[in-house]
């Protein structure tokens, strides 16, 4: 980390109120960071998909297992990390839900959007096992070529 | 912000005003349970009117897709009406935008049936 990233660390519970508590978290520190409206809607929808990915498919719901979420807010991008208990999985193995045979099914989007929205988006094992997903996102650059957001305008006053 | 959904009956078809987010949990189950509870009265003829839904997730999505297949398979329809920019572009990154028949005017939508 550099002296001019700030990083954020949640642990959750494996509950279905950890998905909302972890949008609204994320929504706070992308809007304060200067994301607008629509960054804003497209990080918190993915750190929402990533959750539920980490409590129903990782750790299967079951409660006394941990997510851990993590913020890395740099003056160019905001960097989430959701790292599960569970088996974990790779990205290869997730079936692409605009394939014709997958349009109708009721499930299998989430990855899809997260993948969507966010500017990079990987899965790893964690060094203690179970899934983690990395994912950033960019701020826009400003007509003076710098990123031009809020946080990076209050660290430079 | 809280699920809400209102069957109005016309035209010999439902349309439902529905209100609020559809996520996981009370929003995807609440439209689960209108859509069967509509097909047990047999109203087939379905509109969801999604004006004033302001968020939809994955789950939400999958509800859609469910209530839309579940509606067809009995023989009925199920259509859109009003999506908000952020339900319409979820649906174009989906490809589900050409799957479900969208309609911006009411009348329109209840003269679409069959």
């Amino acid at each position: 980390m550099t002296q001019q990233s700030k990083r954020i660390e949640v642990t959750l519970e494996t509950l279905l109120d950890s998905v909302g508590l972890a949008e609204e978290i994320c929504l706070r520190i992308a809007d304060a960071a200067g994301f607008d409206e629509d960054d804003c809607h497209k990080i918190g929808m993915s750190v929402r998909e990533g959750v539920i990915n980490a409590c129903k498919y990782g750790n299967q719901m079951q409660r006394e297992k941990k997510i851990y979420l993590s913020f890395d807010l740099t003056p160019r991008r905001i960097v989430i990390h959701i790292l599960d208990q569970g088996p974990g999985f790779d990205l290869v193995d997730v079936p692409d839900p605009l394939a014709e045979e997958n349009l109708l099914k009721t499930s299998g989007r989430g990855i899809f959007l997260m993948r969507a929205f966010m500017d990079e988006f990987a899965v790893r094992r964690g060094t203690a096992g179970g899934a983690e997903l990395v994912m950033a996102k960019h701020f826009r650059a400003n007509p003076n070529g710098d990123s031009g957001t809020r946080a990076a305008q209050t660290r430079e006053e | 912000m809280t699920f809400r959904a209102t069957p109005r009956e016309t035209a010999g078809a439902t349309v439902v005003d529905i209100s609020g987010h559809i996520t996981l949990g009370e929003g995807s189950a609440g439209l689960r349970e209108m859509v069967r509870d509509l097909l047990t009265k047999g109203q087939k003829k379905i509109v969801l009117n999604l004006g004033d839904v302001s968020y939809i997730d994955s789950s939400g999505i999958g509800e859609l897709v469910s209530g839309y297949t579940t509606v067809k398979n009995q023989g009925g329809e199920l259509k859109l009406l009003h999506l908000t920019r952020k339900v319409h572009d979820l649906l174009q990154i989906t490809k589900l935008f050409t799957v479900f028949d969208v309609h911006t005017d009411e009348r329109v939508a209840l003269s679409s049936f069959n």
